[in-house]
């Protein structure tokens, strides 16, 4: 029995790879000089779902990802993995949104899409690192959530539970929950494959193009048949029926009030002697400049 | 990220100049599939496209998936547990990942589920993986394997075995060798008896065969009642409780890839094409495509022993600089980089010969009516096919074990120790110019094409283009060389005698080789300043080469054959 997923995921700059500046001098981060890559996590979260469509070849997995056009690539690249359906959720309406809003239009996204079984996301991106969005878009479904998931023990579409192994400090857990739930994913299991060279001559020029459909599934539901056609669905405040009040800047309330690039530098190390004399003293030092207590 | 294509400038410097497009239209047969199958392309530019997408795919998979794990491979190595080899999981990983990345039936016809490449970018990708680690040989086995099958197989066997090829679902092998018949396949006695129904029977024992655990295999057999090569078939068979596989190989190299010794108990097989024609067409053909893999393996061996050497002497200090400054080490490199950039010529060169040949021969399969138009043109292929192979497998695979040796070399003791990649790569490379036939037999397969004109007709056909704009001195050389070979066969075909030439073959296939990559090397400096110094630093030794060869070949040899039969105690 086939599964409906919905994965989350996000382009973001190569955090790893900066070929200039990363920050500009006023503080805010430099987007020429950082490559657009596909959030590590993510690509996680879509081999999980990638995997499950393997044991389970009726599931149906479609990508889903809020951002500029250009954002569109994490789609293409979802769709040389495996994918069955991808969206962009772009508007100018959404720009400027925190986790809050964020999660909100996601929310809206994943209800045009229907009857979900799974939602999976990376953990966090590597440009926020917030790990907020995942749970904020389940809590707005009214969907169980197990986060930093590592691996699913099991999976019965049946009687519809799903045993997750979530990864915790010192160990991990073994979580089981009723569908639907939302899952986030680190980077510790489901090794990403690589892009199918036969999905990527199919898909390679896909294009966004805008639907004013009422029910997706019409234009899209059958992506694998064509090739070159504008596959990638491109959705806006109105077709995921979003209220504009609750998006963008305008349902943020976060407010950056400055950003300060933070240079680290390495000190000399200090060795404690490994005795009871010796920690105290470190811990009374720590007291002393307010690191502790 | 990582990746063995895009971090290449010299193989991209091939994939962006090589001339692919009447090779394209052979193989796309004009574009007819396209809209028939979504991955198919439109034109020239889409599948050139599609070729450099896919290797990229490749270059990631040998960067990430194979590279970091090659020494953990080596170390595994492979087991034999209960009648069925166990791989290392490194190896089923990354088999896993080019079965996902769908990359298994590369060569294979779209509608087997394959992606229709041609062989001169399976080739690139050959150069890649064995790259990123060399006993990785399923890959170019399955597409040699299957595409022996789409050439020769009925309609039936082929639409019921390649897609389980392509998908990767099932591994393949060529299993040709016995203990008694290595080089010389002659002298194969496995049995193929014909029972009742019509159906084949096969008995007997093969060796030194690798991947025989895969499950589809093309078997050379004796069916027929009488000696030597007409007597032997080929057979398409799939591997169940009838064939048992008694050992896996312990080896020198290339640890990740089983050699396995199987024993044939009344298998169920059958029969591939015509009788008779087992050892003459099809295995000669299988054995063919399966050189130009070789070639490609010892190419991506190079380099990566190349590189650790490169880094190692930047970085490695003595007598107060960096070993690279000594004129000892820079030259070793300077040779290493470019006999590598001269084997990797030739290779494209030798891959696009073969492929013109097979789109021609393929059109012609589709289109009979269309034969006359091509006759002439093939033919010229075939032959010319029959001479770069061979020589290609020769140059590339001597090459590649000169320059992981020499890799060693720069290295020093380091070298010499497990913790570096280099005495791997060394023992890698050391099987590439033994299996598909040694360097001597390539050389008997090439003798003739060097003899006959073969060799000058192409010569003459690079000679005849318009060099003007390359110096005068590097034609000159060129030229020169090929004059001191000239004179060498002349002598050698003046003495008469099998034996003469048989003793002084390698010499003159390898001067033939020399000239044939000092004109590659030419033709790629018309699209890169910097080739020019390749092929000026190549042409200068090449002469030297030449002139000792032909020397040695022009003075009295009958003495010297004979002093080395008696030094070795052989009678005359």
């Amino acid at each position: 029995m086939g599964l409906n997923i919905v994965v989350l995921v996000k382009q973001v700059p190569d955090t790893k790879n900066v070929t200039g500046k990363a920050m500009k001098d006023d503080g805010t981060v430099n987007r020429a000089a950082l490559p657009a890559i596909f959030n590590p996590e993510d690509l996680h979260a879509l081999e999980a779902a990638l995997r499950i469509k393997d044991a389970h070849p009726d599931t149906r997995v479609n990508v889903i990802t809020m951002g500029p056009p250009a954002a569109a690539q994490v789609l293409k690249e979802s769709l040389f993995r495996g994918a069955d359906f991808v969206a962009l959720i772009t508007d100018r309406k959404f720009a400027g949104a925190d986790t809050l809003a964020t999660s909100y239009a996601l929310s809206c996204a994943i209800r045009k899409i229907g009857a979900v079984d799974l939602v999976l996301c990376g953990r966090q991106a590597i440009d926020g690192d917030t790990a907020q969005v995942g749970p904020q878009t389940a809590e707005k479904l009214g969907m169980n959530q197990i986060t930093c998931v590592s691996d699913i023990a099991e999976l019965d579409a049946k009687k519809r539970t799903i045993s997750a192994r979530r990864s915790i400090e010192g160990g991990f857990e073994l979580v089981k929950a009723k569908l639907p739930v939302l899952l986030t994913v680190t980077d510790e299991g489901f090794e990403p494959r690589p892009p199918s060279a036969r999905r990527v001559m199919m898909y390679k020029n896909a294009v966004a193009s805008a639907s004013n459909d009422a029910s997706y599934d019409e234009c899209y539901m059958n992506a694998s048949a064509c090739a070159d056609d504008d596959i990638i669905a491109l959705w806006d405040i109105a077709s995921i029926k979003a209220d504009p009040e609750a998006c963008g800047l305008a349902g943020s309330p976060t407010k950056v009030k400055k950003i300060d690039s933070v240079v680290l530098t390495a000190q000399d190390i200090r060795m404690v002697d490994a005795s009871e004399s010796g920690i105290a003293a470190l811990v009374h030092e720590l007291i002393a400049d307010h690191t502790i207590g | 990220m990582d990746n063995f294509l895009t971090d290449n400038e010299d193989l991209l410097f091939h994939l962006d100049t090589m001339d692919l497009d009447r090779i394209i239209r052979l193989y796309e047969d004009d574009f007819s599939e396209a809209g028939v199958f979504p991955h198919a392309p439109k034109d020239v530019a889409d599948a050139k496209d599609n070729y450099r997408r896919t290797l990229e795919i490749v270059g990631q998979i040998a960067a990430e998936y194979m590279a970091p794990f090659a020494p953990e491979v080596d170390a595994t190595g492979v087991h034999l547990v209960d009648g069925e080899v166990v791989f290392a999981p490194a190896t089923a990983k990354a088999w896993d990942m080019m079965r996902k990345a769908e990359l298994t039936g590369m060569t294979f016809a779209r509608k087997y589920g394959g992606l229709n490449i041609p062989l001169t970018i399976m080739t690139m990708g050959g150069e890649i993986f064995s790259r990123g680690d060399a006993s990785f040989l399923n890959l170019g086995l399955q597409q040699d394997i299957g595409e022996t099958l789409e050439r020769f197989g009925s309609e039936e066997q082929k639409a019921r075995i390649i897609p389980l090829l392509s998908r990767g679902e099932e591994g393949s092998a060529m299993i040709l060798t016995e203990p008694d018949a290595g080089s010389d396949l002659q002298a194969v006695t496995l049995k193929a008896t014909q029972v009742a129904d019509g159906s084949w029977r096969l008995n007997g024992v093969k060796r030194f065969i690798t991947n025989g655990c895969g499950r589809i295999g093309l078997v050379l057999a004796r069916s027929e009642d009488r000696e030597g090569a007409r007597g032997l078939s080929m057979f398409l068979y799939h591997r169940d409780k009838h064939t048992r596989i008694r050992r896996v190989e312990e080896k020198l190299g290339i640890h990740g890839s089983p050699t396995c010794e199987m024993q044939f108990n009344d298998a169920p097989a059958e029969l591939v094409g015509e009788r008779g024609r087992g050892l003459t067409k099809y295995t000669m053909w299988l054995m063919n495509s399966a050189r130009l893999s070789v070639a490609s393996q010892g190419v991506g061996i190079a380099e990566a022993a190349y590189r650790e050497a490169l880094k190692y002497a930047q970085e490695r200090e003595q007598f107060g600089g960096p070993i690279i400054k000594l004129p000892a080490v820079y030259e070793m490199l300077a040779d290493m980089r470019i006999s590598i950039e001269a084997a990797r010529t030739l290779l494209y060169e030798t891959a696009r010969v073969v492929d013109m040949k097979e789109g021609m021969e393929r059109i012609v399969e589709h289109h009979p009516e269309r034969e006359a138009e091509y006759k002439s043109e093939i033919k010229k292929y075939v032959r010319l096919s029959a001479m770069f192979t061979p020589i290609a497998k020769m140059f590339n695979t001597e090459m590649a074990n000169k320059v992981t040796y020499d890799a060693i070399q720069i290295h020093g003791g380091t070298g010499f120790m497990k913790d570096f990649n280099v005495e791997r790569h060394y023992r890698d490379a050391r099987i590439t110019n033994i299996y598909e036939g040694t360097t001597q037999l390539q050389v008997v397969a090439a003798i003739g094409a060097v003899m006959s004109g073969t060799a000058t007709a192409a010569m003459d056909e690079y000679a005849g283009e318009d060099w003007s704009s390359m110096p005068a001195a590097l034609l000159k050389g060129i030229e020169r060389t090929r004059m001191l070979m000239e004179k060498a066969i002349l002598h050698v075909k003046e003495q008469a005698s099998d034996e003469v030439t048989g003793f002084h073959a390698r010499r003159l296939v390898e001067m033939a080789t020399d000239i044939i990559i000092a004109w590659l090397l030419l033709r790629d400096a018309r699209h890169a300043q910097r080739k020019l110094l390749v092929a000026e630093a190549f042409v200068e030794k090449m002469q030297a080469k030449a002139e000792a060869s032909t020397n040695f070949i022009m003075s009295e040899n009958s003495a010297f054959m004979k002093n080395c039969k008696q030094v070795i105690g052989l009678a005359e």
